[in-house]
């Protein structure tokens, strides 16, 4: 299979969401993105838009909801929002949608910051292996798996989209 | 042959991940650091607007105090509240103890509660290495400070204190003062200095003060406090307590202070940056002086909250080393 | 009952004979060691071959916890241990209930252990009434009764003109006094020793000097009293030092150590463990060195148990609060093999120390094989294993050594002739 890459899909991607927030009216929203993949992805973006402003970074270890069977393991940054949350429209980045449980955390994360204006969702890639009903409102491509493969994101710079194969399923 | 081998180490699971909390010793260091790095995670979370998380919702944290402590108590309740667990404090030492009931039958009782992990103060030393070797596994227990032997969670909490004011442990000088001979913080301190690589750990206090065989531990040992503070980076004063005057130990609280109180000309000789811990609560004018105390490089506030973080970081940590077992013990089972 | 023992390899260190040779019984007593004699007719033969038989093992230091301690242990069971360890003469300890400070509980405790006891039982009388160190006990009328000599445990006088007045007393009717040399003062609440396990462990420290100021004291009282004594369960290197010198310079004390304190040390306290504790303390490598030295060389002339049973909840609780002491006694002879293994000392001298070492320390008539002696001896194979636990006899599990494997098994003991013990598998 021939895997996309992400210097082609950001300015595709940039693209997309200009229209989307146009579309919208939401005129200077913030950027947040999950941390790793997703803050690599963001930054990536921002620059794409010639975007300044400051990057809101989010760590979801403390809100995942697969504590209780696999416990802590927090690759730990702290999260970092630099700016308010209530009443502010956000763009949420991650790098890779698969059960789309990591952006359910990140979602109850913000959250306890405060109430957002509307927060639209950006993936590089969607795997379509939903487990809960969340999708992404803006996607770089979508790819679909083998059962014993996986993606990975790596970077920052530069970026780029690894398959790998897992062999003990 | 004899004598036995060292057991494995009790507060760690089979992938030696934390299960228990109940000494510095033996812990990697790699294993201190991430308890600092989760911790500064959790400070974040103590800054913000909603100060909670749900890491520990639906769990019940059972304060087991058999020695009263009001400061202790509270930062754990606190920490646990906001891990957004259920928190029920027992203070054991008024009730069934003083009726005459065993240890191991106040354990029995509590474990009836369906709690997921005590919080435990004893004033023994190994009493929470007791509790955890007689109550049921998947409890964890967290050391709240056993007797003269440790008191793990201040001595992370003085860690992070020192890591977030003073930066890398390997370039520091740390000098501990006061009642060396019967403080848990003190050898819960050396420990996890020791264990970070901090390469010059001072002990300062008068012979009486001092247990035998410090040195035995790379620790280096001064009588007088002007030579032992002397460039330091770092000055932890300990709690004298009144008893000490009893039994030969010390004169008098005034003699104390003129020989060992931290003044402001002492502060003098340390280095010009140096902080002042203290785990608290202070006794102004036998250890310390007020103007010390209250001083800017005075991180005595500071290390509260600091330490309603560590200890998020240590119930989770342990929380979560507890329920890796769990799967790991269920996976054992059904391969067999 | 006339016994014949074939091809045991008998080591006597009394008579410091080590040889292969065949031993007979009858009536009670060794009748033979060699050739059969002369119309001797085996009603039981036993086949010793590979095995080692020695006196039955004399121990100075035993509490049967009875009468009064019902939960740790009795006459029955604890001299039942005492033979499955291959003792056949003890000394049981005053700290009964009521303590041995009267004819009646020596008679009492006499009477049950002809009974209902596996073993011969030499009281030790209580020093002073109630074990309160301030007035004498009747120590000739509990002599009378059958105590073999008198000791106040770790409980001290309340002043040295007492102790003074105390050893002069036995000194004038040739009594053996026992001291187990502790300071009180310099012992107060500690637990553990003074050293850098208690340091980390925050255990509150016992120091050398609670037995070396104690013993200095000791020894000079008994110099200027002329009284015999014997100091028990010694556990510092400076006070077997202490006792060698005052030996050189003529003075005739003899001195014992526990079994445990020649194997273990205060590392073992690293996990709290409440079976390592015990009082005086486990010390440092460089005493339990020491004192394999002394008893080497014979300053320590006697090996003791010092068993202590306890029932599970005297070691349930955390350190500090559990009472001290190791059940043991079964394990004397695998330990001690332990010890040979090692290179610590050969075997004729661990065996000295274990029979006629500490029968000659107290004058006691045992401690040795000879014809017209009685048949008081055990056979133990040096080849075979011990499991600890795995046929306990002791009332008390309190021991530390417990699931582990020792080496050497004690086969059969026998007291006047008849088994008390046998273990053939």
């Amino acid at each position: 299979m021939s895997l996309p890459d992400p210097a082609i899909l950001i300015p595709a991607i940039a693209h997309e969401l200009q229209a989307h927030l146009k579309a919208k009216n939401i005129d200077n929203p913030r950027f947040v993105g999950i941390h790793t993949g997703g803050v690599w992805v963001a930054n990536a973006l921002l620059k794409e838009l010639k975007n300044e402003e400051p990057l809101g970074i989010l760590n979801v270890s403390f809100y995942r909801d697969d504590f209780s069977r696999t416990g802590l393991h927090p690759q730990v940054r702290p999260s970092q929002l630099p700016f308010e949350i209530a009443d502010q429209h956000l763009v949420l980045i991650d790098d890779v949608q698969m059960s789309g449980r990591t952006i359910r955390a990140a979602l109850n994360e913000l959250f306890d910051y405060g109430r957002p204006a509307s927060v639209t969702l950006v993936c590089l890639l969607d795997l379509n292996a939903r487990e809960l009903p969340i999708r992404p409102d803006i996607v770089g491509a979508t790819l679909s798996l083998e059962q014993n493969q996986r993606v990975k994101l790596t970077g920052p710079e530069p970026l780029a989209i690894q398959l790998q194969t897992i062999d003990n399923l | 042959m004899i004598p036995p081998a060292p057991k494995c180490p009790l507060q760690l699971n089979d992938q030696g991940r934390l299960r228990h909390f109940l000494s510095l010793d033996g812990l990697p260091r790699s294993m201190l650091t991430e308890i600092l790095d989760t911790a500064d995670s959790f400070l974040e979370v103590g800054a913000r607007a909603v100060k909670k998380v749900p890491l520990l919702r639906g769990m019940t944290v059972c304060n087991v105090f058999f020695e009263n402590s009001t400061r202790t108590r509270t930062t754990f309740e606190l920490a646990a509240k906001r891990l957004s667990a259920d928190v029920i404090t027992l203070n054991v030492s008024t009730s069934s103890t003083s009726k005459g009931e065993t240890l191991t039958d106040t354990l029995r009782t509590l474990e009836a509660m369906a709690a997921d992990m005590f919080v435990v103060r004893h004033a023994e030393s190994g009493a929470a290495h007791f509790i955890a070797e007689h109550v049921t596994p998947n409890v964890a227990i967290i050391n709240g400070g056993d007797g003269r032997h440790a008191h793990p969670t201040q001595g992370m909490l003085d860690m992070l204190t020192i890591r977030r004011h003073k930066g890398d442990f390997e370039k520091l000088k740390v000098a501990i003062v006061g009642d060396i001979l019967h403080s848990r913080v003190a050898r819960s301190n050396m420990i996890a200095l020791k264990t970070l690589g901090c390469p010059d750990i001072r002990v300062i206090a008068p012979k009486t003060l001092l247990p035998v065989g410090l040195e035995q531990y790379g620790v280096n040992v001064y009588t007088d406090v002007n030579e032992g503070l002397k460039d330091v980076d770092v000055i932890i004063m300990l709690r004298l307590q009144r008893e000490r005057m009893q039994g030969g130990l010390l004169p008098s609280e005034g003699e104390f202070y003129r020989l060992y109180g931290l003044s402001e000309q002492r502060l003098a000789l340390a280095h010009p940056e140096a902080i002042v811990l203290h785990p608290g609560p202070i006794n102004r004018g036998v250890e310390i002086d007020s103007l010390v105390a209250d001083c800017p490089r005075s991180m005595i506030l500071n290390q509260v909250t600091y330490g309603i973080a560590i200890r998020m970081a240590v119930l989770s940590l342990t929380m979560s080393g507890q329920n890796e077992q769990r799967q790991l013990d269920a996976e054992k089972q059904e391969s067999l | 009952m006339r016994i014949q023992i074939n091809g045991a390899r008998l080591i006597d260190p009394a008579s410091k004979m080590d040889q292969q040779t065949d031993i007979f019984i009858d009536d009670g007593k060794i009748v033979a060691l060699g050739d059969t004699p002369r119309g001797f007719v085996a009603d039981q033969m036993i086949d010793a071959n590979g095995l080692i038989a020695t006196p039955g093992l004399v121990d100075l230091s035993v509490s049967l916890r009875e009468p009064g301690y019902g939960r740790k242990g009795s006459i029955a069971s604890e001299t039942r241990a005492a033979a499955a360890g291959g003792v056949t003469s003890l000394c049981c300890t005053p700290h009964t209930k009521p303590i041995l400070d009267t004819a009646a509980v020596v008679d009492l405790i006499l009477d049950k252990a002809r009974d209902e006891g596996f073993c011969k039982v030499f009281p030790l009388g209580a020093f002073s009434q109630g074990l309160a160190g301030e007035q004498l006990a009747e120590l000739v009328t509990l002599r009378n009764a059958g105590c073999v000599a008198f000791s106040n445990g770790l409980i001290p006088f309340k002043s040295n003109r007492v102790l003074r007045r105390a050893l002069e007393y036995a000194a004038t009717f040739d009594l053996t006094v026992i001291f187990h040399p502790q300071d009180p003062d310099l012992a107060e609440g500690g637990i553990a020793h003074e050293g850098a396990v208690a340091t980390f462990r925050g255990l509150a420290g016992i120091p050398e000097t609670a037995e070396t100021v104690a013993l200095s004291r000791d020894l000079l009282l008994v110099e200027q009293s002329g009284v015999r004594a014997h100091f028990s369960q010694i556990t510092t290197a400076r006070g077997a030092r202490l006792i060698a010198k005052a030996q050189a310079r003529g003075l005739a004390v003899t001195a014992d150590v526990a079994m445990y304190q020649l194997i273990l040390t205060e590392e073992a306290l690293m996990d709290f463990s409440s079976f390592y504790h015990v009082l005086p303390p486990l010390r440092s490598l460089a005493d339990r060195d020491g004192l394999r030295e002394a008893v080497k060389s014979g300053v320590i002339s006697a090996i003791a148990s010092h068993h202590q049973p306890h029932e599970a909840d005297a070691k349930l609780d955390p350190f500090a609060s559990t009472e001290p002491g190791i059940s043991s006694i079964e394990l004397l002879l695998p330990l001690a093999m332990s010890l040979v293994e090692e290179g610590v000392f050969d075997l004729p001298t661990a065996l000295a120390r274990l029979t006629t070492g500490p029968a000659a320390a107290l004058r006691l008539n045992a401690g040795r094989l000879a014809i017209g002696a009685p048949a008081d001896l055990v056979l133990f194979d040096p080849q075979g294993q011990t499991v600890v636990g795995e046929h306990w006899q002791s009332r008390g599990r309190n021991c530390p050594f417990m699931d582990h494997v020792l080496p050497g098994a004690v086969r059969y003991t026998l007291l006047n002739g008849k088994v008390t013990h046998k273990n053939v598998s």
